[in-house]
């Protein structure tokens, strides 16, 4: 196999136009571990993952034709990938979902908030250092319902801008923003049980 | 408790004074850094004379960050296992 590595990333491109096997091997090998790691984000079965990875590259090879390289090969697969997992999600049937109602902020009928006062003990550094702190948000990030938290990870996580999340979800850029900022209400409330509260 | 809120439901019906329900309103485009200089004075001034706006508020930028920060090791070292690159180049031989 020909040292793509120590090559610029044109050189793979210009083989992968030609359709070349071992360059659509070395791009498999050195792009899919993160290919991977973006699908996971977005389908939670590991096997939709990998279908979806397969679907990507496959997808990419038949459009290498077309990639200007006006950004890094990275980048454009990435767009494919998460452009691969949100079509297999729109073609899966949706589970019962938590309704977001119950997690949105609570107004008492004066419309004043009704929150406790939170007391940030930990600073966000030292929480997300914590195995057991990035999992609890993970878990909380993963069970939102569906259309906020594919928002939510397109928007703060990936940092998709509004305009490029509602194409990708054919929605308004209006209703992204609202969609956003009831996902990140929502992941609040979750993950309240990380903060402390202030005695009242 | 009570008694505070309802002192803050008379004081936010004063003019230029937002209620918290249409503080609210103003997060998102608050975080992002989108308010024009009006509303943004607005939102400021409520939070300044509201426990409850600025405590949510501190909530919320700190599970954007929490969620930013767990995911951000997105970027395995490890390759792919070979049976599923075996899996992806057959599948381009069959096209
Ligand atoms: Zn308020």
């Amino acid at each position: 196999m020909e040292d793509y590595q120590d090559a610029p990333e044109s050189t793979l491109v210009a083989a992968l136009q030609q359709e070349d096997a071992a360059a659509f091997e070395y791009f498999v090998r050195t792009f899919g571990g993160r290919a991977l790691a973006v699908a996971r984000r977005y389908l939670r079965n590991s096997d939709d993952a990998e279908d979806c990875i397969q679907d990507a590259f496959l997808q990419a090879f038949r459009n290498i034709e077309k990639f200007e390289q006006r950004s890094s090969l990275a980048t454009w697969l990435h767009r494919i990938v998460v452009n691969s997992a949100l079509m297999k999600l729109r073609s899966q049937t949706r589970l019962a979902e938590q309704s977001i109602d119950d997690l949105l902020p609570q107004f008492d009928t004066g419309e004043c908030r009704v929150e406790p006062s939170w007391r940030f003990d930990e600073s966000v550094e030292t929480l997300a250092a914590k195995g057991e702190a990035r999992r609890h948000v993970r878990d909380a990030i993963d069970s939102l319902p569906e259309n906020y938290r594919i928002v939510l990870l397109l928007r703060d996580i990936e940092e998709y801008r509004t305009d490029e999340t509602a194409e990708l979800m054919d929605m308004t850029p209006g209703s992204v923003k609202i969609t956003l900022h009831r996902a990140r209400s929502a992941l609040k409330k979750k993950l309240e049980p990380l903060f402390e509260r202030d005695g009242e | 408790m009570s008694s505070h809120r309802k002192l803050k439901s008379w004081m936010f019906k004063l003019p230029t004074m937002l209620n918290c329900a249409e503080a609210e309103e103003l997060m998102h485009d608050h975080h992002e850094g989108d308010l024009p200089a009006n509303r943004r004075w607005r939102l400021n001034l409520h939070l300044k004379l509201c426990r409850e706006c600025t405590s949510y508020l501190a909530a919320y930028e700190n599970s954007i960050a929490l969620g930013q920060s767990a995911h951000s090791d997105v970027e395995p070292a490890d390759d792919l296992p070979d049976d599923l690159v075996a899996k992806i180049t057959a599948a381009r031989e069959q096209k």
